[in-house]
């Protein structure tokens, strides 16, 4: 195992300012092991007093080479890396890697599927954000609000385990359709949810959005221009805080997204504040879809009958001898993608979340790169940061709801 | 009610120093609050209103590693990140436990790669392994409660020696 590096002024040189040489502004580290870095990032400060000069992230603490691995696995088992990458969007990423494989191979989704896609995705969408309103509003002392968002979450949870056995990493969409259609309760539980949450909803404004102690920490602080953000790179919630409204759901939808009536929220300012406010609007649009998805739920299979790619239904397996061939061929070699390659992008909780795919005309994707929205969204915090004071820092990191999993991959 | 119960007419108990000692720190432990990857979210779970681990008197996590007495290593431990880790198990004040939560931490779960630490056991000493990737709550409070277990079991002539 190697040591920690030890580092000198004289090696970050060309990172901080002439003043931190001479040691009239104070260098400080913020994590690896911080509560409020969210994930082990680390962050090296460079203080006057108690203002930020400079801040420099330090990512990779996380780095888990995913897409290595990915690679190394054939097109269906590399899907359950996929989980793991952004780990409060589970289903969001697999979508993007079964939209990717099956604009690889051409295969169809049935509209079923489709429709329990976006339930699932929107869903998850709510459960990622209750869990970023939760953590953020701890970062600013509101420690009541992170029970209350991690009791909401367990409905939600509860609806994964239903469907797939797992709390959080379900591996439930796969490519060409779901692993297997939903359990009869589904229905029910969902009602439930979409019944209690947005009362709830209304308990978290009442609490936060018009509480002094959260608009002094919040109003004006880490602002961001729309023309930053485009930059920047800079996708998801942040993006249209900052008044630029672009949403993929909306500009390029995939999956049925086209069929559901739902606004996407913007705000000019550009804030912490902005953020919130965004997110909070977020979740109810993504309820008001998983409602009108759950009412035109069309009944059908819930997986492509293409059985080169798909796997076959197990209850044919006992009788059909191509069935049988068909599932051995699948899971001992894998299926061959046609030479090329495939971008595909899907709106993750945090931004645009896309994934690259590059086929050689294997079983195993030859390269395979994330194009991960917390990785560009975290590349805003030295301009955000350039002179707040560290305890607004703290309300910037949170706001940027990054995932380290996501940066680091 | 309670504990006077217990006590008869003479409030007075008798025991040893050491279930008096074994008894205090297994209802007062101070976890790390140092979260590495997924299996921390369910940490936090664990910690939060459904499962509420403070019954078990872990209600307090502590950021910082000076004031803690157990660290729950949540999730993947990558190369860069195992020799930090070290570090914070280094200053923390004896007696330390250490519980691996994951397949990640226990053993390298799925990533069998050059990034990731095959078990976190290469870096510290771990009393309980916690398995599932990621582990329910109530696996989390399973190990935590196995670990009282262990603690209950110190003698302090093993630890004289
Ligand atoms: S065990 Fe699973 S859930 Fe836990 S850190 Fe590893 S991949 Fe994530």
């Amino acid at each position: 195992m190697p040591d920690i590096q030890e580092v000198t002024v004289d090696d970050l040189k060309h990172l901080v300012s002439e003043k931190a040489i001479q040691g009239e502004t104070m260098l400080l580290n913020m994590g690896p092991q911080h509560p409020s870095t969210h994930g082990v990032l680390r962050l090296l400060l460079e203080l006057d007093g108690e203002t930020v000069i400079n801040c420099i992230p330090d990512i990779g603490f996380l780095h888990t080479g995913i897409e290595k691995n990915m690679e190394a696995k054939t097109y269906q088992k590399a899907e359950v890396m996929s989980d793991r990458l952004d780990y409060m969007n589970p289903v969001g990423n697999n979508l993007a890697y079964s939209m990717a494989v099956e604009k690889l191979v051409e295969l169809d989704v049935p509209v079923r599927a489709q429709a329990i896609r976006v339930i699932l995705a929107e869903l998850t969408r709510y459960q990622s954000h209750l869990v970023w309103l939760g953590t953020a509003a701890l970062d600013l002392a509101a420690m009541s609000m992170f029970l209350y968002c991690f009791r909401e979450r367990e409905y939600i949870l509860d609806v994964m385990e239903l469907c797939s056995g797992q709390r959080m990493m379900t591996t439930y969409i796969r490519p060409g359709g779901l692993w297997r259609d939903v359990p009869v309760e589904f229905e029910a539980a969902v009602r439930n949810i979409l019944k209690t949450f947005p009362k709830r909803i209304d308990e978290y404004e009442a609490l936060l959005t018009r509480n002094p102690l959260m608009l002094d920490r919040t109003l004006g602080i880490g602002r961001l221009t729309g023309e930053e953000c485009l930059n920047f790179g800079v996708t998801g919630p942040m993006l249209r805080a900052s008044g630029v409204k672009w949403d993929l759901r909306k500009t390029r939808p995939y999956s049925g997204y086209e069929q559901y009536d739902f606004e996407v929220p913007t705000r000019p300012e550009g804030d912490v504040y902005a953020r919130f406010l965004v997110r909070l609007e977020e979740m109810r649009q993504s309820l008001k879809i998983v409602e009108q998805a759950l009412n035109k739920l069309p009944m059908g299979p819930v997986r492509s009958n293409n059985f080169k790619f798909v796997p076959p239904p197990r209850s044919e397996i006992g009788v059909s001898m191509e069935a049988l061939i068909h599932h051995f061929k699948l899971w001992t070699d894998g299926f061959n993608a046609p030479k090329g390659s495939i971008y595909n992008a899907v709106e993750s909780p945090r931004g645009e979340l896309g994934v690259y795919l590059e086929s050689d005309g294997g079983p195993k994707p030859y390269r395979i790169h994330w194009r991960t929205p917390s990785f560009d969204n975290l590349q805003s915090i030295p301009l955000m940061a350039k002179g707040v004071l560290v305890a607004d820092l703290v309300a910037i990191i949170g706001s940027i709801d990054i995932v380290l999993g996501d940066v680091d991959r | 009610m309670g504990v006077e119960q217990k006590l008869g007419n003479m409030g007075v108990v008798t025991t040893t120093l050491e279930q008096a000692v074994a008894w205090s720190r297994t209802n007062a432990m101070w976890p790390l609050l140092f979260g590495l990857a997924c299996c921390a979210i369910e940490m936090m779970s664990a910690q939060a209103s459904h499962y509420d681990m403070s019954r078990f008197g872990m209600e307090l996590m502590r950021p910082s590693p000076r004031q803690s007495d157990l660290m729950i290593v949540a999730g993947r431990v990558s190369r860069k990140m195992a020799p930090v880790l070290r570090r914070l198990y280094d200053q923390m004040p004896e007696p330390k436990w250490v519980i691996s939560m994951g397949d990640c931490a226990s053993c390298g779960g799925v990533f069998n790669n050059y990034a990731v630490v095959q078990g976190v056991d290469e870096v510290v000493p771990v009393d309980v392994y916690v398995a599932g990737c990621p582990p329910r709550p109530e696996a989390l409070i399973h190990g935590v409660l196995t670990l009282y277990e262990k603690v209950r079991g110190i003698k302090f002539a093993d630890v004289q020696k």
